[in-house]
């Protein structure tokens, strides 16, 4: 057989292989040890050195052209086997994937970043006190001696009386707080106080626990107008508004003196609230400037010191911008109303991402 | 606090409309709750004449009317029985829409005849619940007259809130002065000119407490009426006080609460004739009673202070008459009783005995003590002017406690503390009409408040009073300087760290919950709670009664409602306080989370299993991590509070003293204590208890690298069952710190005579060179030799 012919032959026996046992015996036939082209291979040394050259020569380049072109045809093969095995191996992508808790974080957590974010920016700390409160910390030094009528309004609840007759209470709003920090910091202050607070009520809308936040500020020129300003630059940042009209009333608490209530403008629609449009009023805080008794309690000069506190309910203003209906709802840790009204874990305010 | 305009304006010179005073009285702090203005919503109804009412001719209950409205004669079929001719009604024609139903009237034929027009009752135009008949207008009252007026209601009637400090806004003529101050009108002098008594009063008035005690009662003014006639108060007076919500009783009665409302300034007035001897005002002996005029009888203690005759006491100064000396329809003598109570000890006399009168509400926020002999001449004259008869002269024990204080207002008090621009004169002006007696001078204004106001005492007082009247909305926004051009960081670790464990949890799946801070007490008991310094004295209900002594108890709860709501498979967390004692340093931050049920739900790639105290041993230390501590510096040893599984539980401690967190399944007994299905597996760590963070500085420390490949070699050690694996990774990493890197441990199983088989895979780290074979012989065998040295092991053969 000429070499052309063995030639044509293998690499068309190569090109019909089917799968790599196909190709494999075409290789051992060709280039195995008992090959067609082995046993050409070892045939060259009968030949004389000049045929031998010329022949030898043209055997080496079938040799090489074969080889080449059974790794070649491999290459063809496995990829074929490949794409078959693939084919065979597909899923229903449709099907869930592994199931995971989703985790959400409570509306007044997250409000509670959002107030700090706002109040942060101005340079308001962030205070801090105790639940258990005594009479002092609670009613005296705010200015609601234990006759004060005011006092009676607070719904307080009371601990059992010690042995020496006193009795802790259960802090009835976060304003002790003033009291704490005026008694440890020396002004100027700028304080937030947010946490709970608790009064012996329970309604529609009331409940024995709630949240609030308190403000602080103290130093010798804030006064009415910087409340005033601070406010409102508070309820649109809060509220995320362009602009939002503000009523202040005239008002009373025993700790401040000037005091104001202030109410936002809103609209009602089908049952939720919009703030920042509309013809309605909300009451949302109470405030006013620092009664001097407040800070004659704490230590400071009242002639010298002055500055503004307010409180709002965490919960409500939290109620007011997510239209959560239910207060009690808040403490109940139905999984229902968990997950709806909860945050993203990674839902983070901020004032350069934006608070919602 | 109710009044209707008319009254207003018996005080105030005033042409503002009833909006333009709402609008006064919200910004001067008397807020506006309500107007009930019925001459708005009765706008559609009128008078009408009904001329005849026969019987229908197809019904026997109907009557057919001819009526003259204001559109011309109309016929009306009505079922009223009422319904005769020559009666006044009020008429509805088509097009109006009916209060009760807000339906659109429209004529219609009933029973054939055309009915074109309606005759209201007082329900249809919500009145009242009155449906008997139509309505019976009395009066001669011209067709076409709106109805609200010839019902007597068209007098808008103001409910006002009433700060706790502003007892002269209890009485309308204190209304009406602010309201003047205000510009909304012209405060009309007080009509109060002294009667002249014709003879002495035989009853004597004596003040007697002890002393120190006078201010009790300090003054008391009496005077005694003979030949008076008491029966119904005359119309005026009844629909006035009917209006704002009283019943009339009787002339002399409805003066005195007339005269409250008027003036803030509560009276009583005694039938003389059931009075013994002589009056006075003392303290109450012990278990004393009287039968008061609720209807109730009430036992008195010392301390409060009554009013009395020889024979008994016969009111609670300041709170609430007696039964047997009060007045009756045939009273003929009467002695009348204008004093002065000590605020404190009526709040406090009034809370004992549980009485809530418009006497004690006066009295306990402070009623005028120059006002006493003011409102006795008032009522004086009225009860001549109504009941007839003649008045001694007036008894007058005691003296007005004194009020009289100066208070300087500096003339740029109002700018520095209110922020508002005021004119000096206009400041003066009105605290001059607010009744103040100012004093100009350089450095300011000497102000004298008037008796009414004891809520001003300080400077701050007066810049209220002058920012309220102004209206605060003229204060102008004043922008606070910003204490650093780029906000400086305000959050303490602490708060950083309760951030970082609420974020972290939700990652972790968890639905972050807020529960009460308070729980039943069989509950605070199974967490180590319930003692009594932290059980509520006036708790709101038996399901809140303790302050809870770790946020579990409320967690499992909480899962216990959700499975009973068909919830499963899920985690919830809090971050919140937790109370050890009623001291500051026991209340404490934690952050605390449960797992229920399966670790994920069923589903088709299985994988699913029962929650264990592995992954609430994750969540523990992912939060520690969270908090920017790391958790492999802290131990964790068997054991946790007796709430846990005593076998499957751990504490996380830094040494014995410093326990951080516990974790574990809740001990099974607890779960059937609260009736929730388990298995629930939870962790509460105390974010107090974390150590502060090291770092200094903003600079990591450098990261060394080694370019040499780390190598693993496992060890198969055989233990005794107490022989923790902690002690056993602690002792293979021992054998030589510098080497090995990481100990982890890959399979734990029992052997068949109980021990245990740990496998533990050791990482080496080369430092300078490859390692040759007898170097990693050696020290594997160092390793065997620390394991076995400090636990016991053997190596599995």
């Amino acid at each position: 057989m000429s070499l052309a012919t063995l030639e044509s032959e293998t690499l068309a026996q190569i090109a019909k292989a089917a799968d790599e046992v196909a190709l494999e015996s075409v290789r051992v036939n060709a280039l195995g040890k008992k090959g067609v082209i082995s046993e050409q291979m070892k045939g060259l040394g009968a030949l004389s050195p000049d045929e031998r050259k010329t022949f030898g020569a043209a055997l080496n380049l079938l040799k090489d052209k074969v080889t080449e072109a059974i790794a070649a045809r491999k290459s063809v093969l496995a990829r074929a086997a490949m794409d078959q095995r693939l084919a065979s191996e597909r899923v229903d992508i449709t099907l869930p994937s592994r199931h995971e808790l989703t985790g959400t974080v409570h509306p007044v957590s997250q409000v509670w970043e959002e107030v700090v974010q706002i109040f942060g920016d101005l340079g308001f700390a962030v205070a801090e006190g105790p639940h258990i409160e005594d009479d002092f910390h609670n009613f005296d030094a705010l200015n609601m001696p234990p006759e004060h009528p005011a006092r009676q309004e607070h719904d307080t609840f009371y601990f059992n009386a010690r042995e020496d007759g006193s009795r802790m209470v259960l802090r009835t709003h976060t304003s002790p707080v003033q009291i704490r920090t005026m008694l440890s910091q020396k002004p100027p202050i700028r304080v937030i106080a947010p946490g709970r607070t608790f009064r012996s009520d329970s309604d529609m809308t009331h409940t024995p626990m709630f949240n609030q936040v308190e403000a602080l500020v103290i130093d010798e020129t804030t006064h009415m107008g910087h409340l005033k300003w601070c406010l409102h630059e508070f309820c649109k940042a809060f509220f995320e508004v362009d602009d939002v009209k503000m009523r202040f009333r005239a008002s009373h608490f025993p700790f401040t003196e000037p005091s104001m209530e202030v109410d936002i403008q809103c609209s009602w629609k089908d049952g939720q609230v919009k703030i920042g449009e509309g013809e309605s009023w909300l009451e949302i805080l109470g405030s006013g400037m620092v009664h001097p008794n407040v800070i004659k309690s704490c230590g400071l000069d009242p002639q010298k010191y002055q500055g503004f506190a307010f409180g709002m309910g965490i919960d409500r203003i939290a109620m007011l911008k997510y239209g959560i209906p239910d207060l009690r709802a808040f403490f109940d840790s139905d999984l229902r109303w968990l997950r709806h009204y909860g945050f993203k874990a990674l839902q983070v305010p901020t004032l350069a991402g934006g608070l919602s | 606090m109710k009044f209707t305009l008319s009254w207003l304006k018996d005080y105030l010179e005033t042409s503002a409309t009833v909006d333009e005073i709402a609008a006064g009285l919200l910004g001067i702090g008397l807020e506006v709750e309500d107007i009930s203005d019925k001459t708005k919503a009765l706008s559609a109804f009128t008078v009408a004449h009904v001329k005849t009412a026969e019987k229908h001719p197809n019904a026997d209950k109907l009557r057919l009317c001819v009526v003259e409205t204001k559109d011309g004669v109309k016929q009306v079929v009505c079922g009223a029985p009422n319904a005769r001719g020559g009666m006044t009604a009020i008429v509805a024609l088509p097009g109006v829409v009916i209060p009760v139903t807000g339906q659109v009237f429209a004529p219609a034929t009933i029973r054939g005849s055309e009915s074109q027009a309606m005759l209201c009752s007082e329900r249809e135009l919500l009145l009242s619940d009155e449906h008997d008949g139509i309505i019976d207008v009395a009066g001669d009252w011209p067709v076409g007259t709106l109805a609200a007026q010839a019902l007597g209601l068209d007098d808008p009637m103001f409910y006002v809130k009433v700060t706790a400090n502003r007892p002269d806004a209890l009485g309308i003529y204190g209304i009406a002065r602010d309201l003047a101050a205000k510009g909304l009108g012209t405060l009309k002098p007080l009509n109060a000119a002294p009667v002249k008594g014709i003879f002495d009063s035989t009853i004597k008035v004596s003040l007697d407490f002890p002393k120190g005690d006078e201010k009790a009662c300090a003054l008391f003014v009496g005077r005694h009426f003979r030949g008076v006639k008491n029966g119904p108060s005359p119309a005026w007076m009844q629909q006035r006080l009917k209006a704002i919500g009283l019943r009339p009783i009787s002339t002399l009665v409805d003066i005195t609460n007339y005269v409250t409302f008027a003036y803030g300034r509560p009276l009583h007035v005694f039938d003389a004739r059931k009075v013994t001897g002589n009056i006075t005002a003392r303290f109450a002996k012990d278990g004393e009673t009287l039968a008061a005029l609720d209807n109730k009888t009430y036992t008195l203690s010392p301390g409060m202070t009554v009013i009395a005759d020889d024979a008994h006491a016969e009111a609670v100064g300041g709170i609430i008459g007696g039964v047997p000396s009060s007045c009756t329809a045939e009273t003929t003598d009467i002695f009348l009783e204008a004093a002065w109570f000590d605020p404190v000890r009526t709040a406090t006399t009034g809370r004992k005995l549980g009485i809530h009168s418009d006497a004690r509400y006066r009295f306990e926020r402070g009623v005028d003590p120059g006002f006493v002999a003011t409102g006795a001449e008032i009522a004086t004259q009225m009860i001549l002017d109504l009941c007839g008869g003649e008045a001694s002269h007036l008894v007058i024990a005691g003296k007005a406690p004194e009020t009289k204080r100066a208070i300087t207002l500096r003339r740029d008090r109002v700018k520095k503390l209110g922020g508002l621009d005021c004119p000096w004169a206009e400041q003066l002006r009105i605290l001059r009409a607010l009744g103040f007696t100012v004093t100009d001078a350089a450095a300011g204004a000497s102000c004298l408040p008037p008796t009414w106001r004891p809520d001003v005492n300080g400077e701050a007082d007066l810049v209220e009073e002058i920012c309220r009247i102004v209206g605060l909305e003229n204060i102008p926004y004043t922008e606070m300087e910003r204490p650093s051009p780029v906000a400086r960081p305000v959050l303490t670790p602490l708060q950083k760290r309760m951030l970082a464990s609420r974020r972290i949890l939700a990652t972790r799946g968890f639905n972050e919950a807020v529960t009460y801070a308070f729980l039943p007490s069989a509950h605070a008991k199974l967490f180590g709670g319930g003692t009594r310094e932290l059980q509520l004295a006036n708790a709101i209900s038996s399901e809140l009664t303790d302050m809870r002594p770790s946020l579990l108890p409320n967690l499992v709860a909480a899962a216990g409602r959700n499975i009973a709501r068909g919830f499963a498979d899920f985690a919830i967390a809090e971050v919140g306080h937790a109370y050890a004692g009623d001291k500051l340093e026991n209340e404490t931050l934690r952050a605390a989370g449960i797992r229920q049920g399966a670790s994920q739900p069923k589903q088709w790639l299985g994988g699913t299993r029962v929650v264990d105290a592995f992954d609430v041993k994750a969540d523990v230390l992912a939060v520690i991590e969270a908090c920017g501590l790391t958790s492999s510096t802290m131990q964790v040893v068997q054991g946790a509070p007796p709430w846990f599984h005593p076998g499957r539980s751990g504490t996380v401690q830094m040494g014995p003293k410093n326990q951080i967190a516990w974790f574990g399944e809740v001990h099974p007994m607890i779960l059937s204590e609260m009736d929730v299905k388990g298995p629930i597996v939870a962790f509460e760590l105390v974010l107090n208890a974390l150590p502060a963070p090291r770092q200094k500085g903003t600079a990591k420390a450098a990261l060394v690298l080694s370019d040499l490949m780390p190598l693993a070699r496992d060890f198969a050690f055989v233990v005794e069952p107490s022989v923790q694996s902690s002690e056993v990774l602690k002792a293979a990493k021992a054998a030589d710190k510098a080497l090995i890197a990481d100990a982890q441990v890959f399979d734990v199983f029992k052997l068949p005579d109980g021990k245990i088989s740990l496998a533990v895979s050791v990482t080496l780290q080369p430092r300078d060179k490859t390692m040759t074979e007898e170097e990693i012989d050696f020290t594997s065998k160092k390793i065997i030799a620390s394991v076995a040295k400090a636990t016991g092991a053997t190596l599995r053969t």
